[in-house]
């Protein structure tokens, strides 16, 4: 009986499939009604926000000088003070918390070398209470955080037992609001949950394929509207498992120095030549692909097999959107590959949410590899790669993850079916088109607010993940603690993860935000930007120069 | 004195306009060459290319890059996957054929468990799929917590670290400690995610021979030998062993105490990999630590993998604190990926709590092991190549012919005839160009606690009937 139904639900999926072939097709149709639709709200409410525009400026106002002197002395005083404490402990008078090596052990060669922990030790452990927040509750547009407090000036953390209630959250990557508990949305990932358990046991490869794993990925091609598309656990893994399948020794990968971490790992693992280029800088890109093809390889002067050019869609920690026009040009130009890793952009930017290539009314078929992550926009987990069918034909028979890894939860996959078929409008409501636009609402309202409230926002306007600028590490903390207080839970970064002078607070702007929650946020921000002094903004241009005109594409108006 | 300077002075003036041209001229040249030597770079401090604007364009022009990826021929043997139908479980529909499982690594049957599967719901109730940050920004829910807790509980070590990606564990782990210029003695079967691992490192890697801890030995004498040629080089260089506790590509276990008597010898560090071991072996499922009786915080580390036994999805990494808390800011695995989905955890840990109520469970499975390795002892022209307690055996074809791809495709026609008749099996699958030590073709097979007597009893006839008919 069990095969049985098996094979009703087998058809039944083909069938949905059909079914959404023909709806797509509407929805593609419907792509400029959707954008009109856009331009007419806005016009009717008489927005004083920026009008929709397709090309979107990235902006990085630079800091006074005085910012920049003081934060070098703040973390000169740091460090001072940090020498100066390592001394009280090899002493004695300080009492050290820190974990010790066994003392059997204690004749080997040390695990870590004393410097390597000396940021963490006397900088980090600081302003560890910032970091690690645990939650308990769903990450939604407000959350619960267990309270805890620390006996030993930061180095463990005890749980009191009570929790910080309805903190609006403003560091999840719940773009489109899809981390959601209603139990009438969750019902298909319920029923997948009773019917195939949480694991799978076994690899793509072996006997991990799942028919639910291949209507996944037919969606997901559908959805980006490419050949073919391949889903995987993990989005890191995407990245640095995958990359080494394309490209190898005697290739070239071109990457933007602010890519992701996986991204460089991927890179470093193909064992292919890595260069660098100026963040979303084309002249310093096409210097170096002239370069590249004019003098081959290092000493041997052999031409490179292939070069691959590695952006993101939507960079992380910059918010800023990827110069994707004129990089398809230059890739065209000089027969480069493009890799493009759209963990924060798919879903979330956009008209009708296909990423940036939609954002930029640009084919998504010129784009040669189109990775995204799963973990964001769509509130499951896991990533793909979609492009066309010589290419995912290519990934199945040699990426490492389909061959080694363990293939997707089935709950999470029929997760991320749901959330494309409610963004898709296949589900047979506008509500992912209504979050989409919400969303796009949102950011641009925060962003402007935020901007007039003389902030240093980096960024393009369109862009959900807005980086507020802090610089002092001592204000890292202090703005952290200090939103908290106010149930508001941001999420701050500093050195290493951005430049040592550029710390900064990162808000993720979700559909699911209502306005009372975002001016909630806005007005905190705009008491405590003064409390605090962290608004620097003089409205003075980018020290960032702005190396192509606008005027230099006509595209898509 | 000042007279005397003076009159030496009128004379080298005098001696100027004595001297004949030709001389002035030599002199002359003499000095600009001087001055050209000591302006002009020595040497070119890089190549310039001087190549025109045109030549460049044609260049570009000329230059054809190889296609992206080559073309897969559509009769490539990994591109056509084995299709299953509803769950992976005991039962399995394969390629449309209902089939008792002999593949998948569910070996304490937990994927089917009801009470897990309720713990899943639960938590979707509650949190939702996804985690939707990293765990460092708000991606730390009270179950990843309490997973890490119950975790490290149940290895009983200090502390424990959970990854949302198996394969990412062990990867991130190595790199975590070992840098540059670090030395990591490895097992030659050691499975792929240690040799990313190890590849992201950047260390120096030395193979010994699988299980051979003489040929170990013989490297770590070497290296003594080399640090005391530079004893202030060797004392900043770590030192790692990396096993597996059972191996995923030979099937057998290795000899961790003798492994543990080198440590203390020779100073190095043990990092143990037990994603096949975790929840098999030992009386409590503790893996190879107990197996063998071995102190478990004589182990720096140990990870595993929750996708095996456990049947969701992650992997954790456990030991002592001093360890593990470093991968909190330097497991790039950890750091820079979104947390595990919270439902997953909470099915990890009703799973955990499945395996400490019912420790018998261990027993039943490793007499099943038994079991199946005596059944599949002397099909003919097959070979059973692991130890009778591990729960996926391989078979190899005792004579090959010569070509992987005829090996495979004689394997392939065993795995087919199998599924034909209710036994679902697979291939061991590699990448053939990737892999450091290629293991020879097999199937896989896998033992778990569902399977009865009588099923593990037709599966050894009907992989022997097929031996007997495909090999003859």
């Amino acid at each position: 009986s069990e095969s049985v139904r098996s094979d009703g639900s087998f058809n039944e999926s083909l069938r949905n499939t059909s079914h959404q072939l023909v709806i797509t097709e509407i929805c593609f149709k419907s792509k400029c009604y959707f954008r009109n639709e856009i331009n007419v709200q806005k016009n009717d409410k008489g927005d004083c926000f920026h009008q929709p525009r397709v090309r979107g400026e990235d902006s990085f106002e630079e800091a006074p000088m005085y910012v920049a002197v003081l934060t070098y002395m703040n973390y000169g005083i740091v460090i001072l003070f940090g020498y100066f404490r390592d001394f009280l402990r090899a002493v004695g008078l300080e009492k050290c918390h820190q974990a010790q090596e066994r003392e059997e052990q204690k004749d080997f060669v040390p695990l870590y070398q004393d410097f390597e922990n000396f940021y963490k030790r006397n900088l980090y452990t600081r302003v560890r209470d910032n970091w690690n927040r645990p939650i308990c509750s769903l990450p939604g547009p407000v959350f619960d955080i267990m309270e805890r407090v620390s006996d030993d000036y930061n180095w463990t953390f005890r749980l009191t037992g009570r929790t910080v209630e309805n903190v609006i959250n403003m560091g999840s990557y719940n773009y489109l609001g899809f981390a959601e508990n209603n139990v009438d949305l969750l019902k298909t990932v319920a029923e997948e949950t009773r019917q195939y358990g949480v694991g799978v046991c076994s690899t793509r490869q072996e006997l991990g394929n799942l028919s639910i794993h291949e209507k996944l990925e037919r969606l997901v091609a559908e959805f980006l509207g490419v050949e073919s598309a391949m889903a995987f656990g993990m989005g890191f893994a995407t990245n640095s498992m995958n990359i080494p399948a394309l490209v190898g020794k005697g290739c070239l990968i071109l990457s933007d120095e602010l890519n992701h971490t996986s991204l460089i790992l991927g890179a470093r693992l193909s064992g292919a030549t890595i260069r660098v280029f100026k963040h979303n800088n084309m002249q310093s890109l096409e210097k170096m692909l002239k370069e590249a093809i004019c003098s081959g390889q290092p000493r041997t002067h052999r031409t490179w097999k292939k070069i691959l050019i590695m952006v993101e869609g939507i960079y992380s920690m910059e918010g800023s959107l990827v110069r994707l026009p004129e990089i398809l040009e230059l890739k065209k130009k000089y027969k480069a590959y493009l890799y493009l890793d759209e963990a924060h952009s798919i879903g979330a930017v956009g008209p009708i949410g296909r990423g940036v290539t939609e954002h930029f009314g640009v084919d998504p078929n010129e784009v040669d590899v189109l990775m995204g992550t799963f973990t964001k926009s769509f509130g499951a987990a896991g990533g793909y790669i979609a492009g066309k069918k010589e290419l995912v034909d290519y990934l199945r028979s040699h990426s490492h993850s389909a061959v080694y890894a363990t293939a997707m939860s089935p709950p999470v996959v029929e997760q991320i079916i749901r959330a494309i078929k409610c963004i898709m409008g296949v589900d047979g409501t506008t509500e992912g088109q209504r979050r989409v636009r919400q969303l796009a609402e949102n950011t641009r309202y925060l962003r402007s607010r935020l901007k007039k409230m003389g902030f240093i926002i980096y960024g393009n306007q369109d862009s959900p993940v807005v980086p507020l600028l802090l610089y002092l590490p001592g204000k890292v903390g202090a703005f952290s603690r200090a939103m908290l207080k106010r149930k508001i839970g941001v999420v701050v970064v500093g050195f290493p993860a951005t430049p040592i002078t550029e710390a900064r607070a990162r808000f993720c702007v979700s559909a699911a935000h209502t306005r009372e929650m975002l001016d909630k946020v806005l007005q905190s921000l705009d008491e405590l930007g003064d409390y605090i002094k962290v608004k620097f903004s003089r409205h003075r241009s980018s020290y960032r120069p702005e190396l192509y005109d606008e005027t230099d594409f006509e595209l898509d108006s | 004195m000042a007279a005397g300077q003076q009159w030496v002075l009128v004379e080298m003036v005098q001696a100027f306009y004595e001297a004949p041209a030709y001389h002035l001229i030599l002199e002359g040249i003499l000095i600009l060459w001087i001055i050209r030597l000591l302006f002009s770079k020595t040497y070119k401090l890089q190549e310039r290319s001087d190549l025109t604007e045109k030549e460049k364009e044609e260049l570009i022009e000329e230059w054809q890059p190889e296609p992206l990826v080559p073309l897969v021929s559509k009769d490539h043997p990994s591109l056509s996957y084995d299709v299953v139908t509803g769950p992976p479980s005991h039962r399995i529909i394969v390629n449309g054929k209902e089939c008792i499982n002999f593949a998948s690594f569910n070996f304490l049957g937990l994927l089917d468990s009801e009470r897990v599967k309720l713990k899943a719901l639960s938590s979707l109730k509650k949190y939702g799929v996804g985690t939707c940050g990293p765990r460092g920004f708000y991606g730390t829910f009270d179950v990843h917590l309490e997973l890490e807790e119950r975790l490290a509980k149940f290895m009983r070590t200090e502390e424990a670290i959970i990854y949302s990606y198996g394969f990412a564990t062990i990867a991130s782990a190595i790199p975590a400690y070992s840098k540059r210029g670090d030395i990591v003695f490895v097992d030659e079967a050691a499975c792929f995610s240690i040799q990313k691992g190890l590849q992201a490192s950047r260390s120096f890697v030395k193979y010994f021979k699988h299980n051979d801890m003489e040929d170990l030995e013989r490297l770590l004498k070497e290296q003594e030998i080399e640090d005391q040629k530079n004893p202030r080089k060797a004392r900043v260089i770590r030192r790692f062993i990396v096993v597996e506790g059972l191996y995923i590509n030979a099937a057998d276990i290795c000899p961790l105490p003798e492994l543990v008597k080198l440590k203390y010898k020779y100073k190095v560090r043990i990092f143990l990999e037990e994603s096949m071991s975790f929840g098999v072996l030992g009386e409590h499922g503790r893996g190879v630590t107990e197996h063998f009786g071995v102190n478990i915080d004589d182990i720096d580390l140990i990870s595993a993998n929750m996708e095996n036994a456990l049947a969701s999805i992650g992997g954790f990494c456990c030991g002592r604190s001093f360890v593990i808390d470093h991968q909190r800011l330097s497991g790039q695995g950890y750091c820079f990926s979104a947390s595990l989905p919270p439902m997953l955890a909470s099915a990890a840990i009703e799973a955990l709590n499945i395996m400490e109520e019912d420790p018998g469970i261990f027993r039943v499975l490793q007499d099943k092991c038994k079991h199946m390795h005596k059944a599949l002892q002397g099909t003919p022209g097959l070979k059973t190549v692991g130890e009778p307690l591990t729960p996926a055996l391989h078979l190899q074809l005792e004579n090959s012919t010569g070509s992987r791809t005829n090996d495979l495709k004689l394997l392939r026609a065993i795995v087919d005839y199998s599924l034909d008749r209710q036994i679902a099996l697979t291939l061991a699958r590699y990448l053939d160009k990737e892999e450091r030590f290629l293991p020879p073709p097999s199937i896989r097979v896998v033992v778990t606690v569902e399977q009865t007597q009588e099923e593990m009893e037709k599966a050894a006839q009907c992989i022997r009937e097929a031996a007997v008919k495909i090999l003859k």
